[in-house]
C-alpha cells in the first residue's frame, strides 16, 4: 500500500460510481485491547460484501489521516482515519488507516465482485 | 493402550507458536503423529507493517503460507485448515462446530487434545473453539475421553484455575520452536526484533519462559 494522495485516490473512487459494487468496512482496535488494558473500551464494527451503489464518493481532509464518504441510494457510508491505499490485482480499491506501529485500525474497500 | 496421536485445535495460525509448538515438536520427534486443525486464516490480523507489507485482502494468503511453513518446521504432516473466518467462530452454529470436531475425534481417536481453556482464553474465537472441543469430548463415554490439555492466559486464570498441572520442558527442541515462531513472520517479526534487542519491556511474558510450556488439564 501507498500513503494516500487525494487526487489519485479520488480518481480511483470515481471508477466505482453509479454501479453495483461490494463494500468491506471495518473498524477495530484489536481483540486484546481490553486484555492488556482493562479500562479500555474495546469497539469494532465489520461489514463484508454489502452490495452498494453510490452516486457520490469523496475522499477529503487537509492532511493524513483522511476521510471518505459514499452517498448510497438510501443513506451514507463513511470512514475516517484513512492513511494508505492500493488497487490490488483483483481490481479492488483498498483504503486503510494504519497507526504508527503499522496496525490496521480502519478499512474501507470497494470491489467490482464479491470479496473472497 | 491405544496408539498415541495428538490433536491440536486452534482458531488462528500462530495460536500454537508461543505456548504449544515445543510440545508439538517433542511429540513429532518421538514419532507421535500430530494433527493440527486450524479454524481460520487469521484474516483479521492488524499488523500490516510500516511501511505496509500486507493488506486486509492479502493477509490470509500470507498467513496460510506461514502456517504451512510452521507446520513443516514442527513435522506436522496432517494440517487441516477449515476456512472459517477470523472473529466469527462464536457466531457459527455451535452444534455444527461440535459435530465437526467430533468427527475428527472419531476419525483419529486422539490420545491427547490440545486447545484453549473455555472461559480463560481471552479472544472470542479462542473461547468458542475451546467450548466446541470440550462439548465434543463430553459426548464421548467417560472411559473413552482423551486427556485435554488447555492453554489459558486470561488475567484471572491463575486465580481461578490455580497453577498449571502440566509443564513441559521443551528446551531440547527450542531451536525448532524458535523457527516455528519465526515462520509466522507477519505476526511475530516485532517480537523477534524485541528478543534480538534483549528489550525486556517489549518481550512478552510467554517468551521469557520459552522453554516451559504449560497447560491445565480440563476437568470434566
Amino acid at each position: 500500500m501507498q500513503p494516500i494522495t487525494l487526487d489519485t485516490v479520488q480518481n480511483e473512487i470515481n471508477k466505482f460510481l453509479n454501479q453495483d459494487v461490494y463494500l468491506h468496512l471495518e473498524t477495530t482496535n484489536g481483540a486484546y485491547a481490553s486484555h492488556f488494558n482493562q479500562s479500555f473500551f474495546s469497539v469494532g464494527a465489520y461489514i463484508r460484501n454489502a452490495k452498494v451503489n453510490f452516486e457520490r464518493g469523496i475522499i477529503t481532509g487537509d492532511k493524513a489521516p483522511y476521510r471518505a464518504g459514499l452517498k448510497i441510494e438510501l443513506g451514507w457510508v463513511y470512514a475516517e482515519g484513512l492513511t494508505h491505499w492500493e488497487v490490488n490485482e483483483d481490481g479492488q480499491l483498498l483504503l486503510a488507516g494504519h497507526d504508527a506501529e503499522g496496525k490496521l485500525a480502519v478499512a474501507l474497500q470497494l470491489s467490482p465482485h464479491p470479496f473472497e | 493402550m491405544s496408539q498415541e496421536h495428538v490433536l491440536v485445535v486452534f482458531p488462528h495460525p500462530d495460536d500454537e507458536a508461543f505456548g504449544v509448538s515445543g510440545t508439538i515438536a517433542m511429540n513429532t520427534e518421538k514419532g507421535v503423529p500430530v494433527t493440527y486443525v486450524c479454524l481460520t486464516l487469521g484474516e483479521m490480523g492488524r499488523n500490516m507493517g510500516n511501511p505496509p507489507f500486507a493488506t486486509r485482502e492479502s493477509l490470509p494468503k500470507i498467513r496460510k503460507k506461514e502456517l504451512q511453513a510452521a507446520a513443516d518446521t514442527l513435522n506436522i504432516n496432517d494440517l487441516r485448515m477449515w476456512g472459517l473466518r477470523d472473529k466469527t467462530v462464536e457466531f457459527e452454529d455451535p452444534k455444527t462446530l461440535t459435530a465437526r470436531i467430533g468427527n475428527v475425534i472419531d476419525e483419529l481417536k486422539p490420545t491427547l487434545i490440545i486447545t484453549f481453556y473455555p472461559g480463560y482464553s481471552v479472544h472470542p474465537d479462542h473461547e468458542a473453539t475451546g467450548r466446541a472441543v470440550i462439548r465434543a469430548v463430553e459426548q464421548l463415554p467417560e472411559d473413552e475421553r482423551p486427556a485435554v490439555h488447555c492453554v489459558a492466559f486470561s488475567n484471572d486464570c491463575y486465580e481461578m484455575l490455580g497453577e498449571p498441572d502440566v509443564v513441559n520442558d521443551v528446551s531440547s527442541v527450542s531451536h525448532q520452536k524458535l523457527e516455528a515462531i519465526k515462520a509466522h513472520r507477519s505476526q511475530t517479526e516485532w517480537i523477534i526484533a524485541a528478543m534480538a534487542e534483549e528489550n525486556p519491556e517489549k518481550v512478552p511474558e510467554v517468551l521469557k519462559r520459552i522453554n516451559k510450556e504449560q497447560f491445565w488439564t480440563y476437568k470434566f
